[in-house]
């Protein structure tokens, strides 16, 4: 979603990015003339007229589990993204049981809070662990 | 997804769907506060909203309501032909 209209959308979609992903964007391009929307999720640029780059996880029932805000000059990471969302449907699928600690991704071991792991978490989670392998 | 929108001369828009936070402005009985800008929270519902938008060749029409039951990576970006 940008401020750019539906047109600009069609050609930057057409002239551009059908080049880098064959068939071009296979989901819809938001246009937000005025940055309406942009306002309420918080990411508009008043004085530039533009929305900052936001990024927000929404689940299944419509709740926002997650956001990043990123000022226009540095890009995100897609991969970041990804590993969110898969510990967010880790999470949601374990219907809470389980948390994902720092660095987790699929694969990596997952918390299971309660009393027993009340200052245990060291035995079982380590600095490393926060790391790619 | 989305009704299909005529393209005309006019920018199709969208905007916030539900509670109109202006009409909350008439109660008189509230004391002068300034108003704060809040920023969405997490674990709290998206505001929903309807954009214009362009998929696939077609102009159409999107509620983020539409979307209930999926997971949904809602992303602004300054400007086209800018990086993503």
């Amino acid at each position: 979603m940008s401020v750019d209209s539906v047109f600009v959308h069609k050609m930057w979609n057409d002239h551009e990015l059908a080049k880098m992903v064959k068939g071009g964007v296979p989901f819809p391009m938001l246009s937000d003339g005025g940055g309406k929307v942009g306002s309420i999720f918080g990411v508009y640029l008043e004085d530039a007229g533009v929305e900052a780059r936001g990024r927000f996880i929404i689940d299944p029932d419509g709740v926002i589990q997650g956001f990043e805000v990123l000022t226009p000059p540095v890009g995100r990471n897609v991969m970041e993204s990804i590993r969110q969302i898969q510990a967010f449907q880790h999470v949601r699928k374990t219907k809470g049981a389980e948390a994902t600690p720092s660095g987790w991704k699929p694969g990596k071991p997952t918390l299971k809070p309660g009393p027993d792991l009340v200052g245990r978490v060291w035995e079982v989670w380590k600095t490393s662990m926060a790391f790619d392998d | 997804m989305g009704e299909e929108i005529k393209a005309g001369c006019a920018r199709p828009t969208g905007g916030p769907v539900g509670e109109n936070p202006e009409a909350k402005k008439e109660t008189p009985q509230q004391p002068l506060i300034k108003e704060v800008k809040s920023m969405v929270t997490v674990g709290k519902k998206a505001p929903d909203f309807t954009a214009p938008a362009y998929l696939k060749g077609k102009f159409i029409n999107v509620q983020l309501s539409e979307f209930l039951g999926k997971w949904v990576v809602l992303c602004f970006y300054p400007g086209d032909f800018t990086f993503v």
